[in-house]
């Protein structure tokens, strides 16, 4: 059996990490449950990210006494998914930062984390 | 029944998504064009030795301004949400002062975290790190001194005025690039110095000092509305 590539495995974890974090939105009751859910999905698909923008045998995209300017083309990983992966966990933090002050004012208003007792928005 | 119905399908259907990706997946032997311009030009053109700092700061500069106004508007949302009102301290209990262990260690630990998160930023352009990073760093100081004196006054003065100054250079060393370099956030507004060294990369060293300034103080601000 030959082995699968090391990317291979980061992805299919970041793929699981985004079935299970979907699976947490859709099923739990408690808003803190949710939540989590989606920073789950938030992580797996920053893992899928990195997982793609990985170069077989290739290491990280920082010039130093390893990697030198001339070679760096031929060194380093691609640049541009670490980059976007920064963003999209600053964006990540910013999302969940609002979704947990909205579970706090709703817990301020009702006393309760469960999404069933917020039923007036429901259809 | 139903509704438990509709998730399995759900989940079906996001796996079918994803499936193509996760089956036909081979691992890159070469890198994109794109990847392939910025490593081998990137260090050349912008002298900065971290490539993925030479992406998020200039070739893709726009799009970490609009990150630093995303994160600008959910603390602004956080504050407008979680807002105190007049009163309302009196009636929540009264909270438990922090054990002596946490307040020392806080102490001992708050200037070395804040000096650890400033060096992460201004190593942005050589090592792993830079303006999030740093910013975050020094904002889990601001977490631990949270924790140890639950009453402290975080001074939102002080947090509104560095946030607002550091955002507000950082949009005019973005603008000078106009008038000095080749566009928008062009860090070669200042001479590209000496590969590797810490005074290298132009404007990157700055640019994300602002960047860790206004990271560190919106998110201390965000921390302080939690509590």
């Amino acid at each position: 059996m030959t082995s699968l590539p090391v990317s291979t495995y980061v992805l299919a974890t970041g793929l699981a990490l985004i079935l299970v974090g979907l699976w947490g939105m859709l099923t739990q009751k408690n808003i803190i449950r949710m939540i989590i859910g989606f920073s789950l999905i938030d992580t797996g698909i920053h893992m899928v990210m990195i997982a793609i923008g990985y170069v077989t045998g290739r290491t990280a995209p920082i010039i130093d006494a390893a990697v030198s300017i001339s070679d760096a083309a031929q060194r380093v990983v691609d640049p541009v998914p670490s980059a976007l992966v920064l963003t999209a966990i600053v964006i990540g933090l910013g999302v969940t930062a609002v979704m947990l002050a909205y579970a706090v004012s709703i817990h301020r208003a009702r006393k309760s984390l469960s999404i069933d007792d917020c039923s007036e928005s429901k259809w | 029944m139903l509704k438990r119905l509709f998730i399995f399908l759900t989940l079906i259907l996001t796996a079918l998504v994803f499936s193509d990706l996760a089956l036909n997946y081979s691992e890159h032997t070469e890198l994109s064009k794109l990847a392939q311009h910025y490593a081998a030009q990137g260090p050349r053109e912008l002298g900065a030795a971290n490539l993925v700092t030479s992406v998020v700061v200039t070739y893709r500069g726009l799009d970490t301004l609009g990150e630093v106004t995303v994160l600008f508007i959910s603390a602004a949302g956080v504050g407008l949400l979680l807002r105190r009102r007049e009163g309302q301290d009196a009636d929540e209990p009264p909270r438990k002062p922090a054990s002596e262990i946490v307040q020392t260690a806080a102490q001992l630990l708050m200037p070395m975290v804040f000096l650890f998160g400033v060096y992460v930023f201004v190593n942005g352009h050589l090592t792993p790190g830079g303006g999030f990073q740093g910013g975050a760093i020094i904002a889990s100081g601001v977490l631990l001194l949270l924790l140890a004196l639950p009453h402290a006054q975080v001074s939102h003065r002080l947090l509104m005025l560095t946030e607002s100054l550091s955002g507000f250079s950082y949009v005019l060393i973005g603008v000078l690039g106009i008038v000095l370099a080749g566009g928008f956030l062009d860090n070669r507004i200042m001479p590209l110095g000496d590969f590797g060294t810490l005074f290298s990369a132009g404007a990157i060293p700055i640019i994300y000092i602002f960047v860790g300034l206004k990271v560190g103080s919106e998110l201390s601000a965000v921390l302080d509305r939690f509590r």
